[in-house]
């Protein structure tokens, strides 16, 4: 649908009562289209998606519907039964919920209607919860855990009998996710306590409106759409390359080459917010920035793991436009609007059209001035990637991941969660589960064995009879086994898996924290980086760089160290790997030299070098490469498909390549290529086909190979170690007391030990190894390639390596190894003291 | 990412100790073998770990005591010792031996035949087990050494200890490994814990302050393959 603005006033009498029609004109504007279309399609009794761009008024879209049809409800007289909630609002961030308590409230009060507005999330005190139970809000603005909160609560039916409509915010990022998939499931069983229940999505655009659409709805049977609202439009983003004066690097992700020139555009516009896709990006960025701030203009940091009372600061002087730029990673992507953003950097490539699409969303938040926005490629590969980004988003391209099916692990913390509210029958349960659109496919059996896993763990050896969780009463219900049960579902309860981190405290230079206790916390660093350091190292956080002086419990003391180079690089934070879509457009670029025009001419260059030394690979073709450097063997494919997914062939092709004879060493993966190094002359085997490279990069790899490497594999364990949180076999927190990260780690390494040998097919397994397949390990990625490529390998042979190779061969020892802390690093230390001892 | 290639080259005989002037060899399974004694030490089997939890709601898997019986059987089958010592928190609780699965008693019946058995009490497991034949010491002196649970606070020439769980970490190329270990100074040894769902704990942690001679102290860690020397200066805390 379009907009009509005739039209839309036209209907807008027909739909909205006189006091809103009476506030739009006092302020001067008129409904939107999409705002009445909505209205409408609520009005007629369906659900409804609505698809638009930041800025389309969708937040009071939303809750049209509601607010008209409270607004008509008679007053409440007195002594008449209290009124349960009429609308539920679920947004993905707590900050989000009260961002539009506050929003909402306004038009509520101009208007004069007689609507109560509360929010509730962990944040709100345990009185005003236990208020809210009795006299509930009429519109209850939440979160997916405090949902499943409530529904697990004994008075939930009675608590939701109200219940029309649930405004589902900022879908598009919330069902891609396990909190999804538990929102999905909370979402069913309110449309079973309220059959009528109509759903509201907003999302942002997404590659299949679709999915979303049945995500809405019920899926049992199968089949049902939500109406769907796209509003097209809002002016085209004005998008360009930084076209350096400096040199582009061939590797590395500083992008410190272009700093002078990002910051004189800071200096020419009035707020510039600048991305970046790892935390350590983040810190660089910011600490380069200032290096070259001469006017001091307020430039702020901004990421998750700094402490929050620092985050607020900088998100409250956003708001009041104090600052001149902010550095961010990915924790301001959503739709909180701050401030007058006028100009989006992204520095580093944006590795999905989509995520392009929605930060570069965040410059002028209203919709019909463009956003403004400068890409700034890291490396060679990235300008390519860049560009094809740019492409992208221009033809309206979407790579949103596709939705996959609801995890087994989350569907066992509902069905404890269930449990605590009401006993309820298998039967109805499993019918009701499958309204949910993540798990519309689920067969009874499986359900069945996920019932058995919460009573009893669901072993082969049944010994846990006696200590079940949930019990059959002689009606066929299933019912907690004890009270206590209940209590500790409820201090467990979400998908959201913290990694062990611990707090960053400031203390004198070489105190080691033993005797003050002092300094301010700066934030929270991953225990994995902080265990590696040695005292005396620098690294930079929160925008300064430190020493390191010693852990102490769950703290980590550091001094300032001014003036220092950061010695250790600090690789934490999210890092997304390359979009498939995204990843596509970039191979169909390499074989078009007609596009090559529109690149930076030095990367253009590199190309034609590139088809003179060796050759450029076709768009669907997979190219090898192998040459000689130093006394070792070198292998690169340029597979295009994204950092986990290489990694999980160099992992199986090493195998291979092991049992081939070519005594691999070892392999680096980034997001375009795969390098492998050996002893033995790689070249020369595939040329005499022993083996050939068919045969080595055949499907059957996803076979044993990858059953053999997944057994051992820490990425399965750190899988596992999710899975069993969220299902509930092992407690996140147990009531009085809080389990450190490392205790829970150790143990469900030795759990998914014990389980893999005793009961290779537990469910939880089952669970594990279907996450890793999409998540950690991308399998899913890699079997679509190896399938397309079969009979598409170009080999080339090189005498010395092509200028294509150049980016990965120089992260060779440069990227922080990762992997299997295994026995070769016991055996260095081990010959360290025998040298030292003279006993060799 | 970078990955690097395990390769494996011989070393010296890593796992051959002398514990005050007793020869010993050190199990990568958690063993501790006195050959001139023909004694097998273990410690700290925490049997029926996972049905203790069970108790109170954790279904962890039931298979522990059968993953710990099972290398138990395999150590044994390889040194055939005479005497086994089990330094103590042989059971997780007073209630383990009872709770026992009758197929797992008799498989660890079926270990005791034939030679002695001492269980030395623990902190877990202060009582007798339940029904099972074996010998229950608070401590117990062979030749120059003394097997006791808790290691005790003055030095002990000759102790064999468990109880504190050992494991000691490395960091090499920026990695950091941490493994189960035996620690031990040529004087005193405290042994890793043998049971499947055993933590442990870093053998620079306060809990040891006192029991080591610093300048002595090696870890014998355990890799996948064989035990790793690793001396003190090398030796990381948490």
């Amino acid at each position: 649908m379009t907009e009509q603005p005739r039209l839309a006033e036209q209907n807008a009498a027909v739909h909205l009562p006189q006091p809103f029609l009476k506030w739009f004109a006092q302020k001067g504007w008129s409904p939107r289209a999409h705002q009445i279309d909505l209205l409408a399609t609520a009005q007629a009794g369906q659900s409804v998606l609505l698809i638009a761009p930041t800025g389309a008024g969708k937040t009071l879209a939303g809750f049209l519907p509601s607010l008209t049809e409270l607004a008509k409800r008679p007053k409440k007289k007195p002594g008449q039964a209290r009124r349960g909630i009429h609308t539920l609002y679920i947004s993905p961030l707590k900050a989000l919920a009260v961002d539009i308590g506050r929003n909402l409230g306004k038009p509520v009060e101009e208007i004069g209607l007689p609507v109560t507005i509360e929010t509730r999330t962990g944040d709100t005190p345990a009185h005003k919860r236990q208020r809210q139970k009795l006299a509930p809000p009429d519109i209850l603005l939440t979160t997916p855990e405090q949902l499943a909160l409530l529904i697990a609560a004994p008075d939930a039916r009675r608590f939701f009998e109200d219940l029309h409509y649930v405004v589902l915010d900022e879908l598009h990022s919330l069902v891609t996710s396990k909190r999804g998939h538990l929102l999905s499931l909370g979402l069913a069983r309110l449309r079973s306590f309220v059959p009528g229940l109509q759903t509201i999505g907003l999302s942002a655009t997404v590659a299949e409106p679709d999915e979303l659409r049945r995500w809405l709805v019920s899926q049992n049977p199968p089949g049902g759409l939500a109406e769907l609202i796209v509003v097209t439009g809002g002016a085209k983003p004005e998008i360009s390359i930084l076209d350096s004066e400096e040199r582009v690097p061939w590797a590395g992700h500083s992008a410190r080459y272009a700093t002078p020139e990002i910051y004189s555009e800071i200096k020419r516009h009035k707020t510039t917010l600048l991305f970046v896709n790892t935390r350590s990006q983040a810190e660089l960025l910011f600490q380069e920035l200032w290096r070259v701030n001469e006017d001091t203009l307020p430039i702020a940091l901004h990421h998750g793991s700094l402490d929050v009372a620092q985050r607020r600061r900088v998100e409250k002087a956003m708001g009041e436009n104090a600052l001149r730029a902010i550095v961010a990673t990915s924790t301001l992507d959503l739709g909180i609007d701050w401030g007058d953003v006028d100009l989006v950097v992204h520095v580093g490539a944006p590795k999905g059209a989509s995520r392009l699409a929605q930060r570069i969303g965040r410059a002028n938040h209203r919709m019909d001035e463009p956003s403004k926005a400068i890409l700034i490629p890291a490396n060679r590969f990235e300008v390519l990637e860049c560009r094809a980004a740019l492409d992208a988003n221009y033809l309206g391209a979407q790579d949103t991941p596709p939705l996959v099916n609801g995890g087994l692990d989350v569907l066992a913390q509902h069905v404890l969660g269930c449990a605590c509210g009401a006993p309820f029958l298998a039967d109805t349960l499993f019918e009701e589960v499958r309204t949910a659109a993540p798990y519309a496919s689920l067969d009874r059996p499986t359900f069945d064995r996920v019932i058995d896993f919460v009573a009893t763990g669901g072993y082969a050896l049944k010994n846990y009879e006696r200590y079940a969780r949930i019990r059959l009463n002689k009606n066929g219900l299933w019912r907690v086994s004890n009270p206590r049960i209940a209590q500790q579902y409820r201090l467990n309860v979400g998908t959201i898996i913290e990694v062990p981190a611990l707090n960053v405290r400031y203390v004198q230079a070489g105190s080691r924290g033993s005797a003050s206790r002092g300094g301010r916390v700066l934030g929270k660093i991953e225990e994995a980086f902080l265990e590696t350091l040695t005292h005396g190292d620098t690294f930079m956080f929160a925008g300064k760089v430190l020493r390191f002086e010693g852990i102490r419990e769950n703290e980590c003391f550091v001094s300032n160290a001014p003036g220092s180079d950061a010695k250790v690089p600090y690789y934490g934070g999210g890092k997304f790997p390359l979009s498939t879509y995204l990843a596509e457009q970039v191979r169909i670029m390499l074989d078009d030299p007609q596009r090559w025009k529109k690149l930076p001419e030095q990367v253009a260059d590199w190309l034609r070098f590139q088809a003179d030394k060796s050759v450029l690979p076709k768009r669907d073709d997979l190219l090898i490469e192998t040459f000689p450097r130093g006394n070792r063997h070198y292998l690169v494919a340029y597979a295009f498909e994204g950092r986990l997914a290489h990694q999980t062939l160099g992992m199986l092709l090493t195998r291979r390549l092991d049992r081939a004879g070519a005594r691999p060493l070892g392999f680096v993966a980034t997001d375009y290529a795969l390098a492998i190094w050996s002893l033995a002359d790689m070249g020369r085997m595939f040329g005499a086909k022993k083996p050939s490279l068919g045969e080595l990069f055949d499907q059957d790899m996803l076979g044993d190979d990858l059953e053999a490497w997944l057994a051992g594999s820490w990425l399965l364990k750190r899988t596992f170690r999710n899975c069993a949180l969220i299902s509930g076999l092992i407690e996140k927190r147990h009531p009085g007391q809080e389990k450190s990260g490392r205790q829970v780690t150790v143990s469900t390494d030795l759990i998914y030990d014990v389980l893999r040998s005793h009961e290779p097919d537990h469910i939880l397994l089952q669970a594990t190894r279907a996450d890793a397949a999409t998540g950690l390990l991308d399998v899913s990625r890699l079997a679509e390639m190896l399938s397309r490529i079969q009979g598409r390998i170009v080999h080339k042979n090189l005498e010395q390596i092509s200028p294509l190779a150049v980016p990965i061969m120089l992260e060779i020892g440069k990227m922080p190894v990762h992997g299997e802390a295994d026995d070769t690093l016991l055996m260095d230390a081990a010959t360290l003291v025998e040298e030292a001892m003279g006993t060799k | 990412m970078t990955f690097a290639l395990a390769m494996t080259a011989p070393l010296a005989d890593a796992d051959r100790i002398g514990i005050a002037g007793e020869r010993a060899i050190c199990d990568r399974r958690g063993g501790l073998y006195f050959p001139e004694l023909r004694l097998l030490a273990v410690s700290d089997l925490h049997l029926e770990k996972g049905s203790s939890l069970a108790r109170r709601g954790t279904l962890i898997p039931p298979y522990d005591t059968g993953a710990t019986l099972l290398r138990l059987q395999a150590v044994i089958a390889d040194y055939q010792p005479a005497i086994v010592v089990s330094l103590g928190d042989s059971f997780h609780d007073g209630g383990g031996a009872a709770r026992m699965h009758s197929s797992f008693r008799e498989r660890l019946e079926g270990l005791m035949a034939g030679r002695d058995w001492f269980w030395v009490a623990g902190n877990h497991d202060p009582d007798a087990p339940a029904d099972l034949p074996g010998e229950t010491v608070r401590e117990l002196a062979i030749g120059s050494l003394v097997f006791r649970h808790e290691p005790s606070a003055l030095r002990v020439e000759g102790e064999v200890a468990g109880h504190l769980h050992p494991c000691a970490r490395i960091v090499q190329q920026g990695r950091s490994v941490r493994r189960r270990c035996f620690a031990g100074d040529g004087g005193r040894m405290i042994m890793p814990a043998f049971g499947a769902y055993t933590g442990s704990l870093n053998v620079l942690d306060r809990a040891y302050a006192g029991l080591f001679r610093r300048e002595t102290l090696m870890a014998y860690m355990v890799g996948a393959e064989r035990i790793f020397a690793i001396s003190h200066a090398m030796l990381r805390p948490g």
